[in-house]
C-alpha cells in the first residue's frame, strides 16, 4: 500500500514568502503522478514534503493516512544530483539502506543482486561513483531507492542532469521497470513530454505562489490508444494522442508568465 | 603582485638568499661588537655548541636524548587532543544540543594561551608526565575539535537527506556519513594541530624537571649559556619544520589517495 495525500497544504519560507497556496491531491496506491511546473513553482517542495524533509505550513501531507513526520525509508527519494555516497561502492551505496533494516547478509546481498539486476548494474558492483558515468549513477541511486521496496517512490527530476541521449534510455527503462514492477511514484519533472510518457496523471503547477490549475488524466489517453505496443519513446510521441496531450500541458504552462525553461 | 610564477630554482635560491642574508646579519651584530655578546651569541660559537651537544651531555642529557623526551611527551599531548577533539567535533557537528552546550565554554576557552595553563596544570597533573602533556593538549586540542566540526557541519546536505531517507541511524550516520565527508577537513586540523602542539613544548617544560629541550633552555638560561638556549631554539625550529613537512606529505598523499577513490 501507498497512497499519498496533499489536504489543504501551504507552505510559507522565511515567514512571508508563500510558495505553495493550498495544494490538494491525491495519490492511488500503485499510481503515478507527475507534477510540472514553472522554474520556482514549488513542485520540488511538494515532493520534499512527502519525503519529510520539510514540514508543511498549514494543511497535512500524508502517506496512507499517516501525516509524515519525518524521512524514513518506505519513502525512497531519488535525487535529481544522485545524491551517491562518494566514498561508498555502488554495492555499499545500496547496502546503506538494507543494513539499517538490519537484514541478515544473505537476505542483503541476494537483495543487493537483485537491484543490481534490475538496473544493469552487474559489472559495475565494486566500482566508486565517480568511476560512473551520470545515468549509470542515477542508476544506482534508483537501484539503492528500489532495493528498499518503499511504499512510495519520491522522484526530483531524476534526469535533469543527464544528457538527451541517456535521458532517454532511462525513461525506456524507467517505464520498464514500473510495468515490471508497479509502485506509487511522485515525479517531479518541468519536461511535458517526459510527464505524459511516464505517468498516469499529470499535474500542472501554476507559478509561485504554487497552485494546482488542472490534473489531466493520461492513463485512460494511453490505455485507450494502446500507447504500450510501442516500445520507443519517439514512436509514441509521433502518435496524435501524445501531441494532443502535450500541447495542452504546454499552452497550459505558457500562460504561467514565469514559464520559460523547457 | 601579479608576478609571474617562479620556477623552483629561482624560489630556491630566493629562500637561500634570504637564509644568508639573515646569518650574516647575525654574523654581523654578534662578530662587531654592536650587540654585546653575552646578549647574542655568534653563529660559529653557536653551531659548535650544537655539534658538542649532540654527544656531551647538558643538564643531565644530551640534545638527542632532550629531543627524544620532549617527542615524547608531545606525542601524547597531540594523540590525546585528537583522541578527543576530533569525535567531539563530530558529535558536536552532528547533535545541536551538544554544539549548543559546548560551544560557549569551548570559544572562551581556546583563546587562553596554553602557558597560561602551567601553574594549574602543574597543580593538577604533576610535573611529570601528566601537567606538560596536558598544557601541549591544550594548545593542540582546539584545531582538531573545530576542523572535524566544521567538516561535519558543512557536508553536503543531499548526502544528510539521503542518509535520512536511507533511515540510517546516528551513530552510522556520524561514522559513515559525516566522517568521511569531513576526512580533508579533520587531516588539515590535525596538521595544525600538530604545529601548536610543538609550539607549546617549551611552557610545558618549564615545569618538567626531568629532561627535553625546553628543560635544557631553561636550565641553561639560569647558567646564562646563551648558546645553549639559542641551539635548543634551532632544535626545535627544525624538529617544528620537519614535523610539518612529513605531515604535509602524508596530507598530499591522503589526498591523492582520496582523489582516486572518492
Amino acid at each position: 500500500m501507498g497512497s499519498i495525500s496533499f489536504q489543504s497544504v501551504d507552505k510559507v519560507f522565511g515567514g512571508s514568502v508563500k510558495a505553495l497556496d493550498d495544494i490538494n491531491l491525491e495519490i492511488a496506491d500503485k499510481e503515478f503522478v507527475a507534477i510540472v511546473g514553472p522554474s520556482g513553482c514549488g513542485k520540488t517542495t511538494c515532493l520534499r514534503m512527502v519525503a519529510g524533509f520539510e514540514a508543511a505550513s498549514s494543511g497535512t501531507v500524508s502517506v496512507n493516512g499517516r501525516p509524515v513526520t519525518s524521512p524514513g525509508p518506505d519513502r525512497a527519494v531519488v535525487f535529481q544530483q544522485f545524491a551517491l555516497f562518494p566514498w561508498k561502492t555502488v554495492r555499499e551505496n545500496i547496502d546503506l539502506g538494507l543494513r539499517n533494516k538490519n537484514l541478515a547478509i544473505g537476505e542483503r546481498s541476494e537483495l543487493i543482486a537483485g537491484a543490481l539486476k534490475l538496473m544493469n548494474l552487474e559489472s559495475h558492483a565494486d566500482a566508486f561513483p565517480h568511476q560512473l558515468s551520470g545515468g549509470m549513477q542515477q542508476r544506482v541511486a534508483i537501484a539503492r531507492a528500489y532495493v528498499l521496496d518503499p511504499e512510495v517512490l519520491l522522484m526530483d527530476e531524476p534526469f535533469g542532469a543527464l544528457d538527451a541521449q541517456t535521458r532517454v534510455v532511462m525513461q525506456e527503462e524507467l517505464v520498464r521497470i514500473s510495468r515490471r514492477n508497479p509502485r506509487t511514484v511522485l515525479f517531479i519533472t518541468h519536461a511535458v513530454e517526459e510527464a505524459v510518457y511516464l505517468a498516469d496523471r499529470v499535474a500542472i503547477m501554476t507559478r509561485r505562489p504554487g497552485r494546482i490549475k488542472e490534473v489531466l488524466d493520461i492513463k485512460a489517453v494511453r490505455e485507450r490508444e494502446a500507447w504500450d505496443k510501442y516500445p520507443k519513446i519517439e514512436d509514441v510521441m509521433d502518435l496524435e494522442s501524445f501531441v494532443h496531450l502535450r500541447t495542452h500541458i504546454w499552452k497550459s504552462l505558457r500562460e504561467e508568465k514565469g514559464f520559460k525553461d523547457v | 603582485m601579479n608576478d609571474r610564477p617562479l620556477s623552483f630554482a629561482e624560489t630556491f635560491f630566493l629562500g637561500l638568499a634570504g637564509l644568508v642574508g639573515f646569518i650574516g646579519l647575525w654574523t654581523f651584530l654578534s662578530v662587531s661588537g654592536i650587540v654585546p655578546r653575552q646578549f647574542l651569541p655568534n653563529p660559529l660559537d653557536v653551531a659548535t655548541r650544537f655539534i658538542q651537544l649532540l654527544s656531551a651531555p647538558f643538564a643531565g642529557a644530551t640534545l638527542p636524548m632532550h629531543l627524544a623526551s620532549s617527542f615524547e611527551r608531545y606525542a601524547y599531548g597531540v594523540l590525546l587532543a585528537a583522541f578527543v577533539g576530533v569525535p567531539l567535533g563530530l558529535l558536536m557537528g552532528w547533535f545541536r544540543l551538544l554544539d549548543d552546550i559546548v560551544t560557549p565554554i569551548f570559544d572562551g576557552l581556546r583563546f587562553i594561551a596554553p602557558i597560561a595553563w602551567v601553574p594549574f596544570a602543574a597543580l593538577w597533573f604533576g610535573t611529570g608526565i601528566g601537567g606538560p602533556v596536558m598544557i601541549i593538549f591544550a594548545g593542540a586540542f582546539p584545531p582538531c575539535l573545530i576542523n572535524a566540526y566544521r567538516g561535519a557541519r558543512f557536508v553536503e546536505p543531499r548526502l544528510i537527506e539521503a542518509g535520512r531517507m536511507l533511515g540510517t541511524p546516528n551513530s552510522r550516520m556520524i561514522l559513515e556519513v559525516l566522517l568521511p565527508a569531513a576526512v580533508p577537513s579533520i587531516i588539515a586540523g590535525l596538521r595544525v594541530s600538530a604545529g601548536l602542539g610543538w609550539q607549546s613544548l617549551v611552557g610545558a617544560e618549564l615545569i618538567v624537571a626531568a629532561a627535553g629541550v625546553g628543560f635544557m633552555m631553561v636550565q641553561a638560561q639560569g647558567s646564562v649559556q646563551t648558546q645553549t638556549v639559542m641551539v635548543g631554539m634551532i632544535a626545535i625550529g627544525l624538529v617544528g619544520m620537519l614535523i610539518d613537512v612529513l605531515l604535509r606529505q602524508g596530507e598530499a598523499w591522503l589526498r591523492r589517495r582520496r582523489g582516486l577513490e572518492a
